[in-house]
């Protein structure tokens, strides 16, 4: 990046780009070419910032000014002002909510302060699509180290003593499955990504392909010399175009680079890496049906043992891995295993990337040391809960996890906590969640989930989370009864111990965890038919207050289904047995005259 | 299902796709992400080609056509309408703006509208989080969308 003396880093990821990021790039680029700089400032479009509750972001180097919720027509003040003159466009800086001062400089915002990026480590920094600056930021320096001064053993005995676990959801010790596999004896082995990231609100995964693809493909070649394979495979989903672009650019590049390919870096390792694509079926994260969904039939988990590692893709021993287990490999190789492990807790060792949505301030990618608590990422990370309301509930691990509290908020967040507190790490879903969550519903929610993605093997999986889903729906209309609640909790037993795969074994576990944690809110549904955070549209009713209302008549003629009479200028009145609770009266009283009860 | 004859050419565009695969019957998934790319969808009649393509049984194939979400048997419309579904969105109200689009078009999740202009889906988590809830017409996305929106981006395809 030498020649040039400034930078401006436009993000490119996902939601960015869909405030039209390409469009503040390109214009910052005609604008640099008007005023005859564009040699001396380069624009460079990054991947994912994490900062997505503020984007689309622009970063300028050296000086690390940090710029949010940038606009395309604001491109010129940008040059001209802080590029040309050397000004700040303060209006453009993060504005600390508490004392609202302008920072400019992200190290200093509450969002970053606490994340240690080690995964995340370039996105945002490089081109993804430019393998130079990869290697720049000591890109592929692991993997020349491991060919040229390691052997297989010693390679694994530094991911085994780092510490490292799946990031993938399991938590299995990577080290140790890499030797598993290294033992396993055959003509070839494979090496697997597994980027089919399923859970519906996790896209951690994602923004490391489109941020940072090269540090996955690097380490996938340290793993196949680890492992004595020499096929990679990666297997994404296909609604991730632009990730699939960029990991298309970035195999090229490096095989052109000699890094991919045969005889790498003169070593007499051969490796190339080839992509499978999904196909909407979030059964196939699992790692056995990933294998057969790779090998072109129904992605149904077949029983373990064997496990992949002994035989998996085409019979043969596979290593199955998660994206972000994949880009940590080559820091701990360059920075050691003791740097790795010396971050985290006792048991869970380095960091893990979290998608921290919902209810909160901050939306974003967050990657943050392993023991932190809840308090520090929805408070200080996240900067509390949206429009001054109630925390309620967070929910990790997606449809496999649970919901944790108020009383979870200082527990460290590790593996083994987490389960121990009814939920699991998951892939890093986080959606916080506040006082108007109806716990019902959202159970609700996961089971369709469920419900919709079960491949059907199993009956207690299959039928069983349909009954499941069925109950919760008789309970937010209103009709359920305590004998419901009892039968969820046996159902969700039977699921979770007759059922082949993980998908069954964790379904019922948001079912369970919201009944141990919000039993007085089922309690409620069921007997006094009242759902307190007015989710449930059957147990709610719209009603007017005479004395409130005017007889404007804006309720009347804004009802879709005319369930609102009355004369103009006297109270109006609402025909429960018409009304369709869609709420649309009551935002257009201009006189508060419409609750819900 | 409509009765509808392929076309010669389409017959053999769906042939030079298997072929580009070596009529690997492990390349299946493969074989039916590029032909819908091509074709739209995935109709019986080209299930049943790529089935004599790659010598396995119309069984096979529609088993595997039907496990995965994100091939269809129906066409999709013109402008396809995706509402994003994940959590994140869902609990910023996705489901309202999903009524309110079921009522606008008069269709449901998985149908297209009888002028063939717009279908209704529902995804996943796009990772657009920090812009829930989430709408996808085509590629283009819309963010933080509110039921009242939802004519006006409608509209936006409607002439
Ligand atoms: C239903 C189900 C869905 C899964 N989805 C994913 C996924 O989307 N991504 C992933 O990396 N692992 C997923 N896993 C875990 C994989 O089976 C496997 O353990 C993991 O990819 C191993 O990689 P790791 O050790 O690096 O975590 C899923 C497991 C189950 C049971
Ligand atoms: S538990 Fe459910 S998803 Fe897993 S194999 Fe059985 S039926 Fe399929
Ligand atoms: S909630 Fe909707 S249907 Fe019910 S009265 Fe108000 S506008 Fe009419």
């Amino acid at each position: 990046m030498a020649k040039f003396k400034m930078h401006l880093l436009v993000c490119g990821g996902t939601g960015c780009h869909a405030s039209l990021s390409q469009t503040i790039g390109d214009n910052l680029k005609e604008i640099l070419v008007e005023k005859g700089l564009d040699h001396e400032v380069q624009v460079i479009m990054t991947g994912c910032f994490g900062f997505c509750e503020k984007g689309p972001i622009v970063k300028v180097m050296p000086d690390n000014t940090f710029y949010t919720e940038v606009k395309p027509a604001d491109a010129r003040e940008i040059i001209e002002e802080h590029i040309i003159k050397g000004r700040k466009v303060n209006r453009l800086l993060y504005q600390d909510p508490e004392n609202k001062e302008h920072v400019s400089d992200s190290k200093h915002m509450g969002f970053y302060k606490k994340q240690i990026r080690i995964a995340l480590r370039n996105c945002g920094f490089i081109d993804p699509e430019n393998i130079d600056e990869y290697i720049a930021r000591d890109g592929y320096e692991a993997l020349g180290k491991v060919l040229t001064e390691m052997d297989a053993q010693q390679t694994i005995d530094i991911i085994k003593k780092s510490g490292l676990r799946g990031r993938g959801g399991g938590g299995f010790p990577t080290g140790l499955k890499w030797e598993i596999t290294s033992k396993s004896q055959a003509d070839q082995k494979y090496v697997v990504c597994n980027a089919d990231e399923g859970d519906p609100g996790a896209f951690m995964d994602r923004s490391i392909l489109e941020g940072d693809p090269h540090s996955v493909i690097e380490a996938m070649a340290i793993c196949g010399y680890s492992i004595g394979g020499t096929k990679g495979l990666v297997y994404i989903r296909a609604e991730y175009p632009l990730a699939i672009t960029r990991l298309k650019i970035a195999i090229a590049q490096a095989r052109e680079y000699g890094l991919l390919g045969t005889d790498i870096l003169g070593s007499g390792f051969d490796f190339d890496i080839e992509l499978r694509y999904g196909a909407g079926a979030f059964v196939c994260g699992e790692e056995t049906a990933l294998i057969h969904s790779m090998e072109g039939m129904r992605g149904e988990p077949t029983f373990k043992p064997p496990f992949p590692s002994v035989s998996g893709y085409l019979g043969k021993p596979t290593n199955v891995n998660n994206v972000e287990t994949f880009a940590s490999i080559p820091v701990i190789i360059n920075k050691g295993a003791d740097w790795f492990s010396s971050i985290g807790s006792e048991k869970s060792k380095g960091t893990k990337v979290f998608a921290l949505a919902g209810k909160i301030n901050n939306v974003g990618l967050i990657e943050v040391p392993m023991g932190i608590t809840l308090r520090e990422i929805i408070y200080e990370i996240g900067g509390g809960i949206k429009d001054g309301k109630k925390f309620k509930a967070v929910q990790t691990g997606g449809p496999s996890g649970g919901c944790l509290t108020e009383h979870h908020l200082d527990t460290p967040i590790d593996y083994d906590n987490l389960i121990a507190a009814g939920s699991m790490m998951g892939s890093g879903g986080m959606i916080v969640m506040d006082e108007d969550d109806c716990m019902v519903s959202v159970a609700k929610f996961y089971l369709d989930f469920t419900v919709e993605e079960s491949c059907g093997k199993c009956t207690p999986c299959r039928i069983g989370n349909k009954r499941l889903y069925e109950i919760l729906e008789t309970i937010t209309q209103g009709k359920g009864t305590m004998e419901d609640l009892q039968k969820l909790k046996n159902l969700s037993y039977v699921i979770k111990d007759a059922s082949l795969c993980g998908l069954g074994q964790t379904s019922p576990n948001p079912v369970l965890s919201t009944l141990d944690n919000f039993w007085d809110e089922y309690v409620e549904h069921v007997t006094v038919k009242k759902c307190r955070s007015s989710q449930c549209k059957a147990l709610m009713q719209y009603i007017i207050e005479a004395e409130q209302c005017v007889g404007c008549t804006a309720c009347a003629r804004n009802c879709p289904v005319n369930a609102i009479s009355g004369e103009r200028k006297l109270a109006h009145y609402i025909n429960q047995d018409i009304c369709i609770k869609c709420g649309a009266c009551m935002e257009k009283c201009k006189f508060n005259a419409i609750s819900i009860k | 299902m409509v009765n509808l004859k392929l076309s010669e050419d389409k017959i053999n565009q769906i042939k030079e796709i298997c072929k580009s695969f070596n009529n690997e019957k492990g390349e299946l998934i493969n074989v039916l992400h590029k032909t819908q790319t091509m074709y739209g969808y995935l109709p019986a009649e080209v299930q049943e080609v790529i089935a004599r393509e790659l010598n396995v049984s119309t069984a096979h194939v529609y088993g595997v056509v039907t496990f995965y979400s994100f091939f269809t048997m129906i066409p999709k419309g013109e402008f396809p309408i995706s509402i994003c579904m994940g959590t994140a969105c869902y609990v910023r109200g996705a489901e309202k703006v999903l009524d309110e689009f079921k009522r606008e078009l008069k269709i449901a999740v998985g149908e297209t509208s009888k002028d063939g202009k717009f279908s209704l889906s529902c995804l996943r988590c796009v990772g657009a989080c920090g812009l829930a809830p989430v709408v996808l017409v085509g590629e283009k996305v819309y963010g933080r969308v509110s039921p009242d929106g939802v004519k006006d981006i409608i509209a936006e395809y409607k002439q």
